[in-house]
């Protein structure tokens, strides 16, 4: 039965049309990983965002809580894998921090110098994709490229080029190879070199600021509401980094800059992952001038194993070796939230021990996380392409998101 | 070379070929003449972006497949022919065949008009530059078809963003392409190429150059202008359903589509066939290839270069920036032609 055939008269009708959603990843270039975006979308502005995780969770925490100490470590790099020892080193001082032990200098150096490392590391791959993102794809093949001599690094110390599992509780694994000061150095000078042509690439390109400019602005206070950290709530306008608010080894002996935006857009957030690359290498010159020879590790053998030429003479080396690599150290009941400026943000973990050779309970607090769930209150009202921009310059990594 | 051309020319004077038959011969073998190098052209195009953009990205590009990576071409082509063609569920399956044949036929089939050398065009018509603006045109069913075929909307977002697209820049085009037949006063692309003996038209007219190649980029969806494909943002925009030769046709499609537009910057500003610092004993035909290879050049370092523009920024160059510039450069070049009475045939 028709309208009309009850009123004799035809009904004037509106037509509403429906949003249409689009179904973004999880198998989708600029999903950086396995995200998977419903987008309800008017056209091509988009109405509401609506991210769900989940794709890439492999129970890391209730992992954990059935590993020794030193074995819940390399669990670490496989979180935030494009920067695994920013990870490690939060784990590594939890656990310090329960043991109440303390590394040597010459081990907190080295990890100063390595965080950087990974900073770098890290920015070069959030700018390279965030630039493929937006359509440049050449400064992500230069990224790249330079970020294989810094794997180069970390092959050099730990033998693994990502999953390196070096930064230990009491100090890092082993020494850094003879001529690596010397490399490293010499990187330091070559590297800004490289900043240079990225910058003279994007900085001033029309098109990169199109993109950028004024898309995904959230404000200092709305980025504290939402639980940004690291460079997206520097970006807004927060002077906020672990490293000079509560400074852990040696941040306190360097002297850096905090870079912070103005507007809390993609551009802002480009520009300072640029900044934060330069002062990394600032960094690293520093470490490399103080840094001097010394242990790496803790020299009580119940935490760090004894050399292996001492166990070929010392039964109670054997001894403590045998113990370490399989009961592994007890820790003391307790409990700490310890947090560094990983270069994604502040990554935490909220460790429990309950005296036994087993974490009681591992919660990590990934930085990306809360990034993403500004998601929709980022791209709400922009267009698909400016979606995926915003993405890029929140720099995310499902490994740790989802844990 | 010259003697190679004089036995030919003697060989096709021949009686048989004014005969009806005769003809149609000619004709069908002037078209392989233009056919064969130009799909030669388009497959080592691929080859030519791969590597230059290597060179840009301080990589190697293909280099395992003969020499210099020389028949890496033929090794996608095999791929594509052997591989399974897959037409998706719910697709207009008539249409989703037909889309990829158009893209391609329609970029093959403007080459009929333009001139590599003098008078060597195929088909030298008085109303050579409207045949190619309305070829060109038409190059955009192909992808819209292609979007509105596959049933996905990914694909059904990329075609209506290179419908709108298209249709912007092809105004400014148009206004381009009146521009220059003020100049010239004749539709014949021979003529339009013999009138720069001079000057090359890309003098006078700078910016229409400027606007003409730049526009060129986003009638062939090349970057800044590929958000038809849009990789990052709508996975391969139009595209996104084909495989095997059925994507291989729009992309070697897409591939003819830039040499085409190389082709008609280089016959309306760049002076064709002409030799550059007088330097005539090159002959013609590779002075007009050395003017494509280097616009095609410009079409890689571009892409190489730039991010992808944003669908309304896109939209807002051509209606807002490009529209009035040309607009305004066809009427100063109007009335300056006008008051110096230099118009052509006045």
């Amino acid at each position: 039965m028709s309208d009309t055939q009850v009123t004799g008269v035809p009904v004037k009708r509106t037509v509403e049309i429906d949003n249409h959603t689009i179904n973004f990843g999880p198998q989708h270039p600029a999903a950086h990983g396995v995200l998977r975006l419903i987008l309800e979308m008017d056209g091509e502005v988009i109405e509401r965002a609506d991210p769900h995780i989940g794709l890439l969770h492999r129970g890391t925490e209730k992992l954990i809580e059935y590993k020794s100490y030193m074995q819940a470590l390399p669990y670490f790099d496989r979180l935030d894998y494009v920067s695994p020892m920013g990870c490690e080193y939060a784990f590594a001082l939890a656990t310090e921090k329960l043991l109440g032990i303390e590394a040597p200098e010459r081990a907190q150096w080295i990890r100063v110098i390595f965080a950087e490392i990974t900073r770098t590391l890290n920015h070069l791959l959030a700018i390279a994709h965030f630039a493929v993102d937006v359509g440049a794809i050449t400064p992500g093949l230069w990224g790249y490229e330079e970020r294989e001599e810094l794997l180069e690094f970390h092959e050099a110390v730990s033998g693994a080029r990502f999953h390196a599992n070096y930064f230990r509780a009491g100090g890092v694994a082993k020494d850094m190879p003879a001529g690596m000061e010397a490399d490293l150095l010499a990187w330091t000078e070559r590297f800004p070199k490289f900043i240079k042509e990225v910058e003279d690439l994007l900085n001033a390109n029309r098109i990169w600021k199109q993109r950028t400019v004024d898309i995904g602005v959230i404000s200092a206070q709305d980025a504290l509401a939402w639980g940004f950290s690291g460079p997206p709530l520097r970006a807004s306008g927060v002077a906020w980094d672990l490293r000079r608010a509560q400074p852990y080894d040696k941040y306190a002996e360097v002297e850096f800059d905090v870079p912070i935006g103005l507007h809390g857009d993609c551009y802002d957030r480009y520009l300072i992952r640029i900044a934060e690359m330069k002062e990394s290498v600032k960094i690293i010159r520093q470490a490399l001038a103080k840094i001097k020879p010394g242990p790496v590790k803790i020299q009580d053998r119940k935490f760090a194993s004894p050399p292996r030429a001492e166990m070929k003479r010392s039964m109670e080396a054997l001894i403590h070796h045998f113990k370490l690599y399989t009961e592994g150290y007890h820790v003391p009941a307790g409990a700490t939230y310890t947090a560094v400026e990983a270069p994604k943000g502040e990554f935490g973990v909220y460790l429990v021990a309950d005296g036994t050779n087993r974490p009681y309970r591992c919660k990590i607090r990934p930085t990306g996380f809360a990034h993403l769930q500004a998601a929709e209150k980022l791209t709400k009202g922009h267009m698909l392409a400016d979606m995926v921009a915003i993405l890029g310059s929140l720099d995310i990594v499902f490994g740790e998101i989802d844990r | 070379m010259s003697a190679f051309l004089a036995f030919f020319a003697t060989l096709f004077t021949s009686p048989f070929f004014s005969t009806d038959f005769g003809i149609v011969i000619l004709d069908l073998l002037k078209t392989l003449a233009l056919l064969i190098p130009l799909l030669i052209g388009v497959a080592y195009l691929t080859w030519f972006e791969r590597k230059v953009m290597g060179a840009i990205q301080l990589r190697k590009g293909p280099n395992v497949v003969g020499p210099f990576g020389l028949l890496q071409p033929f090794a996608d082509a095999l791929k594509m022919l052997f591989k399974e063609t897959v037409t998706p569920q719910g697709a207009d399956k008539v249409l989703f065949v037909l889309a990829p044949m158009l893209t391609f036929g329609l970029a093959i089939a403007a080459w009929a008009v333009i001139p590599v050398n003098n008078g060597w065009g195929i088909a030298n018509i008085n109303v050579g530059i409207l045949y190619l603006f309305a070829i060109s045109s038409l190059g955009v069913y192909g992808i819209i078809i292609a979007g509105w075929a596959s049933n996905s909307k990914y694909a059904f977002l990329g075609a209506l963003r290179s419908a709108a697209q298209m249709v912007s820049y092809e105004v400014s085009m148009g206004f381009v392409i009146v521009t220059v037949l003020v100049m010239v006063g004749s539709l014949n692309l021979n003529d339009i190429v013999l009138a720069q003996t001079h000057l090359w038209f890309a003098v006078p007219l700078f910016p229409l150059f400027i606007i003409f190649f730049i526009s060129g980029l986003a009638e062939t969806n090349r970057a800044p202008f590929d958000l038809a494909e849009g990789e990052s943002e709508i996975v391969a925009g139009f595209f996104v359903e084909y495989s095997a030769m059925s994507f291989a046709l729009f992309f070697l499609g897409e591939y003819a589509n830039m040499i085409l537009i190389s082709g008609m910057t280089t016959v309306l500003f760049l002076g064709g066939w002409l030799p550059v610092l007088g330097l005539s004993f090159i002959p013609g035909p590779l002075w007009f290839i050395a003017k494509v290879v280097f616009c095609l050049f410009v079409f890689i370092w571009v892409r190489a270069t730039l991010p992808r523009f944003r669908y309304d920024q896109l939209m807002a160059l051509g209606w807002k920036v490009f529209l009035p510039i040309s607009m305004a450069y066809l009427v100063v070049v109007a009335g300056v032609l006008e008051y110096f009475g230099w118009l052509p045939h006045a």
